[in-house]
Order: structure tokens, then sequence, then C-alpha cells
């Protein structure tokens, strides 16, 4: 629309100075989300942004893009966001509008959402052309089939007239990207574009980008919380905590010797795959000045013996989902597939595969929450599966479940004490209130939560603290089992870090056995004793985690653990 | 290895008992607290739920007897003209000359077929029913010179009639007057003799009906009625529809196919001709009656919505891990799922509460609604359509006024609820 715009060689294609920009929460109280930093994007390089929820970052990529809700967003007047010259964060409206898509341009975290479903995948890649680079209709078309080539979609003809519900999650991420990158812009803003994405799929999108990037000669400005995942590809990171940046530095330099203590433990309270030590370092040993190096920290040994007591005995699971077709037909889809494993009392089994593997149907068929087509599943010699709900309801309490989402699985409506005497009255534990009460007490000490927790709503928790709720309310029923579905992956690394230790500090005390589901192999390689890799419903292997990932036999889980990102690597090594 | 029932039931109890007592705590506020929070803040909702509440209180008052008890005494002369306005031109012969233009507009506004036949009889009726309360509840007769209005007024009348009228047709109609004159005639002259003569005041604060009556006695004592029907019809609605949702969505599968049929069907019926149907089934006019029929056919939106709800709920990651620790079907729906719910169902019951205070007036307005002997704002304005035509127009301004406000206010208070329920509505907070 305007004068592209042209920069003098050298100068950094965004300049961010003094950016303050708070929110309003009600008529009094402002929440300040981003406090004053300063930062370049330079041409032509990758830049990622990273930090834990609440840290500002997505709020920064907002901003540069003018996306903010205006009706409750104060931006400093001071505030500078300088591009081509232009100041972005006082730029009226419609400049800004026409430099989005076109100039600056912006892939979000979930493509299912951000894509439109009902129209095609090829429309909205036309639409973008025709608005910004005045395209006609079969200029914009051939445009499209070409950056959907570009992006690796097979058979860029025939899926330009697809619905993006006809793609999958992968490929829904390579038309956002097709989308963001079809008028060729001089920023692209990726706003954590893997996270909801399995790993294998991670790595494809993660080598697409920075593909892209070397050969459009664009810059990156990379959000993420995972640091792991900023190795892969930045040149350039900047570490963000509580609206202020930590550390900037070139990508060798912060992963090799960061500074920041906050950087450093952020390094750290991640479970790596080569060591194993007893605790995770958190986030807050580092602050207090305290912390141990993980290389120092004495290891755990994982892994089961044969003679090892089995808890619970599952033969030839099988679960098939029923879906209407027609006015009477039905189609049979077997989620779970003839899986047997047992798990060992005191142990935990790591359940690892891709969404849609069965992982968590597998689960959610030993609850009962799910009832299983086919199969046993033996817990004290008896057949739990096979159980009237009211010869099952004894058992019931002995499996416990920690969902994924801790702000899901906490009815809102109740208050903390509530949440966890609840269980307790429905199976007759404890023979008061009273007693109840004490019980619930003890158990939020034992979780690490303060006292007067008791008294609160779900919703005055952070999402850490949630799942300690969860686990609790777990415990109030002294489970013998207890599955954790993907129950860490929703969490900061340096709260992961922590429930993890209280999971095992729990395994340790109780004696508790965990089937740990998760897509995330580095958890699961460090909380697991044994590992079973599931694709589409069936088993792949099952071996001790050390061997697993020593020697994987078959090539699906070579394929899996090869896609783990392995932090900061040389750029020739990358390249 | 000891299990973990052991280890925790081990624990000493007695050490954390005294610990309960110490902790100083608030309990943190609820949903409810917070909405309250948030509407208080609100000035448009405080206003609008003092008005609804002020209505709310007068319907109370009334229905307990303390206000317009005494609404269906004729204490003024038959359209008195309200205070401000003065009283009317003659008064020596107050009733006869209104009732000369009675005919004479109406025989000029309309067709002279209809008016002719159905302005006496109605005014008869009227007459007596307006008799019947004064004779059963107050012994001072205050429909006491009632002979000496209806008298000149049947002669006026038959005299009209008999002139601009087809013989036949005059004929008929002074047949059907003159035995329900003279039944009427005994029945004032009975109780009305005694009573004082002049009771009747020429003008009220805002006018009188065409009996006489406080016309704000009236919209008091029709304001019971019409908010009375909206807020139990709705309540009905609401029940039905919340109940049935919740099994439907809950259950699912043949549960969910059943209610969806019944739901079809009664949504399929034309409105008006199932209120007819229901009116008809329970054979009997009367205010409990309309609630029924508005409860009975009106729980259908309710239904639709809580069905949804409870769909998208029992899917929830915290339904689920009720069922997880061995909570039973009713403790998801009612204790779990519920007061997720339950600001749904409020809104629900407001808006429920303005449709049917709405739906009441226009049953009663086409005559489906209240029976005679009650008056409500419908009734009201089904009369003020006649007396419009004289130019009294005080009825249909004190029910259309009072309903306006009430309707009004009613809907307000709704919206700016439904922002305080779900503040995310209101715009996004963005982060």
């Amino acid at each position: 629309m305007n004068t592209p715009a042209t920069l003098p060689a050298g100068n950094p294609l965004v300049r961010v100075r003094n950016l303050r920009i708070g929110f309003r929460l009600d008529r009094h109280t402002v929440f300040d989300a981003v406090k004053g930093i300063s930062f370049d994007i330079p041409c032509n390089s990758t830049v990622a942004l990273v930090g834990e929820s609440g840290s500002g970052k997505s709020v920064t990529s907002l901003a540069i893009l003018g996306l903010l809700p205006p009706e409750n967003t104060l931006v400093d007047p001071g505030s500078e966001i300088l591009y081509a010259g232009r100041n972005l964060a006082t730029l009226p409206r419609n400049e800004l509008v026409a430099l989005r898509g076109s100039e600056i341009s912006m892939i979000f975290q979930e493509p299912m959402t951000s894509l439109n479903p009902v129209f095609t995948v090829g429309f909205q890649i036309e639409e973008v052309l025709k608005l910004h680079r005045d395209m006609t209709g079969n200029q914009a078309r051939k445009r499209a089939i070409e950056v959907l080539a570009e992006v690796g979609i097979p058979e860029p003809e025939r899926r330009i007239d697809y619905f993006p519900s006809q793609m999958s999650g992968g490929q829904q991420q390579r038309v956002m990207i097709a989308m963001a990158i079809a008028c060729e812009p001089k920023l692209l803003i990726a706003d954590e574009p893997t996270t909801a994405l399995d790993v294998t799929i991670q790595k494809q999108i993660l080598d697409l980008i920075a593909a892209l990037q070397k050969k459009h000669q664009m810059s990156v400005l990379f959000i993420t919380h995972d640091l792991a995942v900023v190795g892969e590809i930045a040149d350039h990171v900047i570490v963000m905590r509580n609206g202020e940046i930590r550390e900037e530095g070139p990508a060798a330099q912060v992963f090799a010797a960061p500074r920041d203590t906050y950087t450093q433990a952020l390094l750290q309270c991640r479970p790596s795959l080569d060591r194993r030590p007893m605790r995770l370092p958190v986030i807050d040993d580092f602050m207090d000045g305290q912390a141990l190096n993980a290389a120092d920290l004495p290891e755990r040994t994982r892994g089961v013996r044969p003679e090892d007591p089995v808890v619970l005995s599952v033969r030839n699971l099988g679960k098939s989902f029923y879906a209407r077709e027609g006015l009477f037909g039905s189609r049979e889809f077997k989620a779970v597939r003839n899986v047997s494993f047992d798990l060992r009392r005191g142990k935990t089994l790591g359940l690892v595969g891709e969404s849609g593997s069965g992982k968590t149907t597998v689960g959610m068929t030993l609850m009962r929450l799910h009832e299983a087509t086919t199969g046993q599943a033996l817990f004290e010699g008896k057949d739990i599966l096979a159980m009237t709900p009211r010869q099952f309801m004894p058992y019931k309490r002995r499996i416990q479940i920690i969902f994924q989402n801790p702000y899901a699985s906490l009815n809102p409506r109740f208050i903390v004490g509530q949440i966890l005497t609840e269980p307790m009255e429905i199976h007759g534990i404890g023979a008061s209130a009273q007693e109840r009460a004490d019980l619930a007490f003890e158990l939020l000490d034992k979780v690490g939560l303060p006292e007067v927790s008791f008294y609160k709503y779900p919703h005055e928790f952070s999402g850490g603290q949630r799942q300690r709720i969860a686990i609790a309310r777990c415990l109030t029923l002294k489970p013998d089992i207890l599955i954790c579905d993907e129950s860490v992956s929703a969490l900061d690394v340096s709260v992961q870090a922590q429930v993890l230790n209280l999971l095992q500090d729990l395994q340790q005390e109780f004696g508790l056995s965990y089937i740990f589901i998760s897509h995330d192999l580095a958890v699961v390689k460090y909380i697991a004793d044994e590992v079973m890799v599931m694709n589409q419903g069936e088993i792949v292997e099952i071996a001790n985690s050390d061997a697993i990932y020593r020697h994987p036999r078959e090539p699906y889980t070579q394929r899996l653990l090869a896609s783990i990102p392995r932090g900061f690597r040389p750029a020739g090594a990358r390249a | 290895m000891s299990s973990a029932p052991d280890v925790i039931a081990a624990r000493p109890a007695a050490r954390t008992a005294p610990l309960r007592r110490e902790i100083p705590h608030t309990v943190s506020p609820g949903l409810w607290t917070l909405a309250w929070r948030r509407l208080r803040r609100d000035r448009l909702a405080m206003v609008s739920l003092a008005i609804v509440a002020a209505f709310i209180v007068l319907m109370i008052l009334s229905g307990l007897g303390a206000v317009a008890k005494d609404w269906a005494q004729e204490v003024g002369v038959n359209y008195a003209p309200p205070s401000f306005m003065g009283p009317d031109a003659v008064p020596e012969a107050p009733s006869g000359q209104p009732r000369v233009d009675v005919s004479d507009a109406a025989a000029v506004a309309a067709p002279a077929d209809d008016t002719g036949v159905v302005d006496p009889i109605g005014d008869v009726i009227a007459a007596l029913k307006g008799s019947g309360p004064a004779a059963g509840a107050t012994s001072s007769g205050a429909a006491s010179d009632a002979p000496g209005f209806v008298d000149p007024l049947a002669d006026v009348m038959k005299e009209i009639e008999g002139a601009r009228r087809p013989p036949a047709a005059a004929g008929d109609a002074a047949k059907s007057v003159d035995p329900l004159a003279d039944v009427m005639k005994d029945i004032e002259a009975g109780k009305g003799k005694a009573a004082a003569a002049d009771t009747r005041r020429a003008t009220l604060p805002f006018g009188a009906d065409k009996w006489g009556r406080d016309v704000i006695a009236k919209t008091i004592k029709g304001s019971e009625t019409s908010i009375f029907v909206g807020l139990a019809a709705a309540f009905v609605a609401t029940l039905i529809g919340t109940v049935l949702g919740a099994l439907a969505g809950y259950y699912g599968r043949w549960v969910d196919d059943a209610l969806n049929w019944f739901y079809s069907i009664f949504s399929s019926i034309p409105y008006l001709l199932l209120i007819l149907a229901v009116a008809a089934v329970l054979q009997h006019k009367g205010t409990m009656t309309i609630v029924l029929i508005l409860g009975l056919t009106g729980w259908t939106g309710v239904f639709r919505l809580i069905r949804a709800e409870y769909l998208k709920h029992k899917s929830r990651e915290y339904v689920q891990a009720a069922d997880a620790i061995g909570a039973s079907n009713a403790r998801r729906m009612f204790k779990h799922i519920f007061p997720n719910i339950s600001h749904v169902v409020l809104v629900q019951l407001s808006i429920l509460v303005v449709a049917f205070i709405k739906s009441e007036v226009i049953l009663s307005f086409l005559g489906f609604g209240v029976p005679v002997d009650v008056v409500s704002w419908g009734s009201m304005l089904n009369e003020a359509q006649n007396e419009l035509l004289l130019g009294k127009w005080w009825q249909l301004a004190a029910a259309g006024g009072t309903m306006a406000v009430l309707v009004t206010a009613f809907s307000l208070f709704t919206d700016a609820l439904r922002d305080a329920l779900d503040p995310k509505l209101k715009g996004g907070k963005g982060h």
C-alpha cells in the first residue's frame, strides 16, 4: 500500500524501546504486563522470546501487530516500536492493518482455531493476497498453490480446495504458515507455533520455519516457553519474566553460559535425556541462591526387575468407538487394540505416543471412565473391567487419575475444602466431617499448599498449585495406582519440575504405582521405570526406560526419539 | 511394603484438629458474591433492580390485602377523570352525559350493528359484576345509586336504538336487555337505598373506569396478577425446562432422543392453539390456570439451552474427575454441574418473567387470559380499547405505563445480570 520499507543496512528491522503495557482490570487496578522493555530484531535472523506464562512475551508480540484489545489496554505513550521509521505503537489503526499480513504476519498456537472452518484453505490464503497484493482471482490461486507447495503440502493443486477439518494438525499449521508467508513478509511472528503439535510434527514445523527464514531472508520472532525448542532455531534469545527482560544475547552464549540465575534455572529444571537427578532443581532454589547444579545431584536409578510384585495386570485390552453412520449404521473405530502390560508396585510405567495413539484411552478404560470393549485388567486377582458398577465401587478409589488441565479438572464452584472432602464423603472415609477436614488439611500440607487454601476457590491458584490440589484430591482416597494423564504437560517448566518432584516424593512415601501418560519423552524418561510406546492403538515397544532410550528397537521409537528437541546445538551441527 | 492407606491413616489426626480453628481465614467470594459486586457497581442495574423490587413488594402487599384491597368498590362516578383534570363539565348529570357520548361516538365510529348490540349487554353484565363484589363484601353500598344511573342510561339507549336500528334488531336488543335490567334493579334497590347517595366522587387521583373504580387501585391489583403470573409461570417453565434439559443433556442416548421428540412435538404446535388446548384440558379459568398454561408451553427454550449446557459440561474434566472419585449420576448432575450452569438458569428465568408478563397481557387482552372477575394489565388494556374512543385515556395510561416501566426495568436488569454473571461476554479481557 505504502512505499516498501527501505532499511539502511545494519539497522535492525524492528527496534523496541521502553515498551510498557498495562491492562485495566477494573476501574482502579491496572496490571502491568510489560514493564518497559527494549530489544532489537535484526534483519534476516531469528529472535526467540522465551518465558513462562505471565512473562509478557505474547503481549509483546501482539503489541507489535497492534492486536491488543483496545478497550482495556494501556500502552505507555513513551513506548516505541520502530519499524521502517514508523512507530507502530502510535500508528493509526488503518495503517497498521495495511502492514498486517503483508509486511508483518503472524502464526498462532492453535491452527485448528486460527483457521476459519467454513472456508477452504485456498480461499483463506487467496484472501490475504487479494487484500494486500491486489491480485485477481486466478493470480491469487496460482500463488496460493505455490506457497502451499513451499510449505510442504503434498498435492497442493488438490489440497487447496480442502477445508481445514480435512487436514491434520500439522498440515493445518503448515497452511497457517503458508498464509503468513504468502505476501513475503519482512517479519514473521510465531507465537508458540509448535506447542499444540506432536513431537515429530514439531520438528518438521521447526525445520520448515528455519528453511523459510533463510530462503526469504526474513526475520522471525519466535515466542515459546520451551528453551529446548529455541535451541533448534534461534540466533538470538531474549528471556523474559514478569514483564521484564532477564537476559538477552546470542543463542550460543545464553545456552552455554547463562548469566542470569533465572535463565540458569530454566535450563536446569527441565529434565534432560542424559541424566536423572534425584530431584529436579526448581526456580526458587536458584532464586534463593542455593541451587545445586543438576550435574552434581545424585542420580536416581529407575527400572523394573522381574521379581517386583505386579499390582495391575492388563491383558488384551481393546476399546472401540462407534461413529453413527446413516440412519442405523455405525462405523467402528478401534482406539486401542490388544494392549497387555504389567504395572509393578511402587513403579512408574510411562506411556508415550503421538496424539491419536490411544494412550489416553488406555487410562480412561482402566478407570472405567470408558468401558472397555475387550480384555481384562486384573487387580488383586480380580478383573475390574468385568465388574458391575456396584462391585467396582470399592475398587474405584484404589485407582485414581490426575488430568491434564488443572484449570478444567477442578469444579470452579467448589472451595478446595469441598473438593478434598467430597471423595472421602462418597467413600465413607473418615468418621465425621471434622475428621475429613483434618485429613484434608494434612494432605494440603503434604502437597505443599498453605492451610488457608482450604477456604479458597480453584481460580485463586496458579496452574501448578491447582495440579497439587488435584493430586491431593486423589490422595484422599488412598489409592494404589495413580494414572497421570499428561498431568504436567500444561504446566510451565519450573512448575513442572515441582510437580514431578512431588510425584516422586509421594511415590516413595506411599509406594504408589503410576501410569504416566505423556507426549513429552524427556519427562517420561525422567520419571518412568518402564516405558510403553504406542502408535495407532497398539503397543510398539515396551521396555525399561533406560534401555528404550539408549537402544530403541523399533523404527517408530527411533523416529520418535530423534524428534526430541535437544536444546542448543552449534550452528554447524544444525544445518 | 506398607500401602498408602496405612500410611495416611497412621498420621495423628489429633495434631491437626486444633489447627483448623486456629487458621485465620476469609472464605473467598464465590460466583454469586462476585456477580453481586459487579452488579452493584452498575448504576443502571441497581435502578432497575430497585424498580423491580418495588413492584414485587407491591405485589406481595396487594396479595396480602394491605393495599388496593377495595379495588372493586366503585368509589367514583363512572369515568371520573383524574383529579388534575378537574371534574367533568356537567356535574348535575354526571352519568347521563357520557352515556349519550358513548352511543354517539360508537355510532359514528363503528358500524351501528356491532356497537349497538354489544354495548348494552356489556354494560348490564358489567354492572352486574360491579355490584356482585359490592353486594358480597361490603354492606355500605358503594353502588347505592346505581338505579339512578342505570335507568336513564337504558332509556337513552333504547331511544337511540329505536331510532337507528331496524325494528327486528332493536326488539331483540330490548328483549335481552330488559330482564337483566330488572334483575339488576332488584339487586341494587335491595341494598342501595340505605347507603348515602353521594359517596361517589367526581374525580379520583388518576381517574376511574367505566364503573367508577379507582384506576390506581385497579392498576395495583392488575400488577399483582400480572407479576404473579409472570413470576410463577417463569418458575414453572424454568423448572420443567431445566430438569428435562439436564436429563437429556446428561444422559444423552435414548433419553435425549425421547425428550427431543417430546420437545419437537411441543414446539411444532402453534403457540396460541397449544394454549387453547391446555386451557380446554384444564377446564377451569383462573389465575393458576394461566400460570400452568404459560409454564407448560414456555419451557422449550430453557430446555434447549440447558440441554446444550449439560452436553458441554458432562464431558468437562471436572465432571470426569467427579466420576473418578465415584460420584453418582445424580450427584454429578446436580451437585457438580448445576452450580456451574445456575447462572444460565437464572438469566433464563429472568428473561422468561418478562416474556410471560407480556404473554399474560396478550392472552388477557384477547380474552383467553384471567377470568373476568380478576383484573390484570391485559384485561385493563382490553377495557381501555373501548374507552379510548371516548377520550378516557387514563386506564390505558395507567396499565400501559406501569407495564412498560416494569418490563423495561426487568429487561435492563436481566441484561445487567447476564453481564455480571458472565463478565467475559462484555468485551474480552485479552492477555
